[in-house]
């Protein structure tokens, strides 16, 4: 795995549809009960000023290898193909910071060991 | 522009039909049903030694251009390690319900079905033998076809759905109004996509109650909503009972007692005229009927819509405003619309608001969708060919309202084939064809009634991937159907003209084209030639019969190559005669225009205007009955994991989504002594059924969501357990034959219930063993078909 690459997700789209997680799971042949990336949820809650919280975040686990093979092939990880809302990235933590500087509700996942 | 671009090899992802790649072929297709979807995305099958081992989505399908939902990317579990799935054809070998099966040849059963079929045209008329179909399958001209061109019927029916209250509603509301169906236009009608010069992005969507996200309804992937979001800003007012995401993310928000939502679209459009807020020109030059409409709306403010709908004013007042300024403003309307008995009157409220803010047609806004080419895939394929005028006069439901009468449905009307297996009025029902359709799990309202009614038919079919309830319950023969990358097939609805080819097999499964094909050759062989007279050999000749009939180009091999036809649709059609079949300007309609005030409404005896309806039971319609049952029941809540009732024999869907679960407010729980992940039993007059308590603040208080299309493929097929399917069955709470003044809309969503904790004291009886053992619950009926207006009490 290249260590200068880092996932970045746009969680102000994330709509909670799962795709990410079937994609891996299938892409990786994972049981029943195993993960790559987890979707995880807050809310809903209504927030002090009225507002209504329901946000939605896939949270790469410790089996997420970024789709070292795939990639290898000049494929993108599945997850990122698939992303129903397009709003995961796949690149160099450098390009990554920069994104991540003009799209509020951004996280960048470093996963490597 | 995507708002981050998906950089795709195009050495890896191909424009062709067909390459290698490794030990692999891959093959450009689209899926569509089996499984049932109502979208049909781009898919790379990547095929070895003879089986599907993995799909990834086309990034060269403008459609979809890579993205996959859950289901799709399960396709590969889906054809080959789906539960018990259906190898061969098979015929019943104890009674029904026992869950026997004999296997038997392709041969002996068409040889049993068309001795049935013989026999019951001869004894009790081909109009005796009625075809059931599920939404959103293709198998929306096949069914019809086998009906009017096998067995020479003209009854095709959706399966017990009360009302027809899917997509058909509104459709002929729309027909009535404009001409055409108005669907989103997320720039899915050029392949362009949102690069087409003459796309602009809506500035506001108008979702009314549906989660489209998650639905994907008339042929509009949902997502295509959250594009507009993240590449134009476009902003969104949500009118749900329910917070779903898209409604999170809303500028408004109303939230409405399920329903009642008229009253809502009644208030804005009033508000927009009385604010002097809607398009004076779109108004002047193409709507009819301004004025009537102004006075009937007129005393429809935003607080006695608030009042009636239990929400607030202020909402009302916001999104009218918002919407009204949107230019372009589209509508996401849905099946809710359909789902009560006013919803003529709903759709036509909605599409009186839409017209007069001046988003039909026009890019960005409403587009009227069409079949692409102009084709004829669907529930009239062969009607009018094959039957002659004395049989289509037979049609069940022909005669209940003008709105039949006069051509404006195109199946047989549900409740009517419920009352004439019942009662045999107006002529009995003897046989059924089910194809894609498992009634008792998914639509059928009153699914304990409709139970009975299909077990006493004479001879039953069930053309299906697996048995199913509906199969034990009443099949004689099963015949095993092709999933979507085992079956050559077209997409015509809308854009483009997609393909789907048969890559792979699984045992004797065959196509449903196959299927109705060799069934039809046995029956009629002339009407399956083609135009020399020369008899149809395979599925393939079938689908070119349709493709030439449509005056498509390219035969299905030329297709095949292509992937896609995308043939260009103009905007604003109306302006330069492209919707008229005279080719005069204007809309498909006898004034050529958008009608407010409706002609067609009037003449068929109905109210040329739209109008408010309380739902036949609430807290309103039917107060003492709200004091025992006082929670405000919506059903059919959508989730990512399921298209209806299929999906429940996949182990990955199941995973993430064990349970049904019905969705109430934490303070509406307490009252009731409710614990989030409890189950609960919901319960009204008519029956009950379990599912998980889903407590969230999402829902509106004192209101619940319940999901459908529940059944438990894993537990004992054979009553009295019949795969659990009545245990959480929200379809033992809903009402056959209580529809709208028109025969079309009924109320599935806004019902009154009440809910409760299971114990183990109260849950010793299981729904499936009440239904199928003890005759069901004791209620009153409504026996015949009740037409608008309907009081209980």
């Amino acid at each position: 795995m290249n260590n200068d690459y880092g996932l970045f997700i746009n969680y102000e789209y994330c709509t909670g549809c799962h795709t990410c997680e079937v994609a891996c799971k299938k892409v990786h042949d994972l049981p029943e009960g195993q993960y790559g990336i987890v979707l995880c949820e807050d809310g809903p809650r209504k927030n002090i000023n009225g507002k209504w919280e329901l946000t939605y975040m896939p949270l790469p686990t410790h089996l997420c290898d970024f789709c070292a093979d795939r990639v290898k092939e000049g494929r993108l990880p599945s997850c990122v193909h698939h992303c129903q809302s397009g709003i995961m990235v796949y690149d160099t933590l450098e390009n990554l910071a920069k994104l991540a500087k003009d799209h509020p509700r951004s996280v960048i996942f470093n996963t490597q060991e | 522009m995507e708002l981050f671009e998906k950089k795709f090899d195009p050495e890896l992802y191909k424009t062709d039909f067909h390459w290698k790649e490794g030990d692999y072929d891959v093959y450009r297709s689209c899926h569509w049903s089996a499984p049932g979807c109502h979208d049909s995305c781009g898919l790379l099958l990547y095929v070895k030694d003879g089986k599907l081992e993995r799909v990834e989505g086309d990034p060269n399908q403008p459609y979809n251009r890579g993205r996959l939902c859950m289901r799709c990317l399960n396709l590969p579990e889906a054809c080959n390690e789906l539960w018990d799935r259906l190898k061969y054809p098979v015929k019943r070998a104890g009674e029904r319900g026992e869950n026997k099966w004999e296997r038997i040849s392709w041969d002996e059963a068409y040889d049993i079905i068309v001795d049935n079929v013989k026999r019951i045209q001869k004894e009790w008329g081909p109009e005796a033998i009625c075809g059931m179909i599920g939404t959103g399958r293709n198998v929306c001209w096949q069914n019809p076809l086998i009906c009017y061109a096998g067995f020479g019927s003209p009854n095709m029916s959706f399966g017990f759905l009360s009302g027809d209250c899917c997509m058909v509603p509104r459709t002929s509301l729309a027909f009535c109004v404009c001409g055409d169906l108005p669907v989103v236009d997320a720039s899915q009608f050029n392949e362009e996509r949102w690069d087409h010069p003459e796309y602009k992005y809506p500035d506001v969507v108008l979702i009314w109650g549906n989660d489209v996200i998650k639905s994907n309804g008339d042929g509009f992937l949902g997502h295509w909503i959250v594009d507009m979001m993240t590449q134009n800003g476009t902003k969104l007012i949500v009118v749900d009972p329910d917070l779903t995401w898209l409604a999170s993310r809303a500028e408004v928000w109303i939230q409405p007692r399920p329903g009642v939502d008229s009253a809502i679209a009644l208030a804005m459009t009033n508000l927009i005229i009385q604010e002097d807020l809607y398009d004076h020109d779109f108004v002047d030059k193409w709507c009819y009927g301004f004025d009537e409409l102004k006075e009937r709306v007129k005393d429809w403010t935003c607080e006695k819509a608030a009042e009636i709908a239990w929400c607030d004013a202020e909402d009302i007042r916001k999104a009218a405003r918002l919407f009204a300024a949107a230019k372009p403003g589209a509508l996401q309307w849905g099946l809710t619309t359909d789902m009560r008995v006013n919803g003529i009157s709903e759709a036509h409220c909605l599409m009186s608001l839409n017209a007069i803010c001046g988003n039909v047609d026009a890019a960005g806004g409403n587009y009227l969708a069409r079949e692409v080419y102009n084709m004829n895939l669907a529930y009239l394929c062969g009607y009018f060919e094959n039957l002659d005028v004395d049989i289509r006069a037979k049609r069940l439901g022909n005669d209940i309202s003008p709105m039949h009468q006069f051509g404006l449905s195109s199946t047989a009307a549900s409740d009517v084939v419920l009352q004439a297996i019942e009662c045999g009025e107006p002529y009995p029902v003897k046989m059924l064809w089910f194809q894609g359709c498992n009634s008792i799990a998914n639509m059928a309202a009153e699914a304990p009634r409709v139970y009975d009614a299909i077990k006493k038919t004479e001879f039953n079919v069930v053309v299906d991937y697996c048995i199913t309830p509906t199969a034990v319950a009443c099949a004689d023969v099963v015949l095993p159907c092709a999933m979507s990358p085992e079956r050559n097939q077209l997409r015509t609805w809308w854009t483009p003209l997609r393909q789907s080819t048969r890559v792979v097999e699984y045992y004797e499964s065959k196509t449903d084209e196959q299927i109705i094909l060799e069934l039809g050759s046995r029956l009629n062989p002339s009407a399956w030639c083609d135009d020399k007279g020369n008899p149809l050999k395979t599925d393939i000749d079938l689908l070119n019969v349709r493709l030439k009939e449509g005056g498509v180009p390219e035969d299905f091999a030329g297709l095949q190559q292509m992937v896609y036809d995308w043939p260009d649709q103009p905007y604003r059609r109306y302006e330069d005669g492209k919707l008229r079949p005279d080719g005069n300007p204007g809309f498909n309609t006898p004034t050529g225009m958008i009608e407010l005030y409706c002609t067609t409404l009037e003449a068929f005896g109905n109210d040329p205007l739209p109008h408010y309806e309380e739902p036949p039971e609430s807290p309103i319609s039917t107060p003492k009955r709200f004091e025992e049952y006082p929670i405000v029941l919506t059903t059919g809540h959508r989730s990512f994991e399921f298209f209806h009732s299929e999906h429940r024999n996949q182990t990955t869907m199941r995973e993430f989504h064990p349970n049904p679960r019905v969705r109430i407010h934490p303070e509406t729980a307490a009252k009731y002594g409710i614990e989030d992940g409890q189950w609960v039993w919901i319960e009204n007059q008519r029956g009950r059924c379990r599912q998980i308590a889903w407590v969230t603040e999402a829902m509106k208080p004192d209101c619940a969501s319940a999901e459908h299309g529940w059944w438990f493929p894993e537990t004992e097929g054979a009553e009295p357990n019949l795969f659990g399917v009545f245990d959480s069955n929200i379809n033992n709470l809903t009402s056959m034959m209580v529809v709208g003044e028109t025969g079309y809309g009924a109320p599935y969503k806004g019902l009154l219930c009440k809910i409760y904790p299971c114990t183990e004291e109260n849950s010793k009886v299981m729904p499936s063993e009440q239904v199928t053992r003890l005759g069901g619950w004791d209620y009153d009926r409504v026996e015949k078909l009740a037409m608008g207006g309907y009081k209980y009490e």
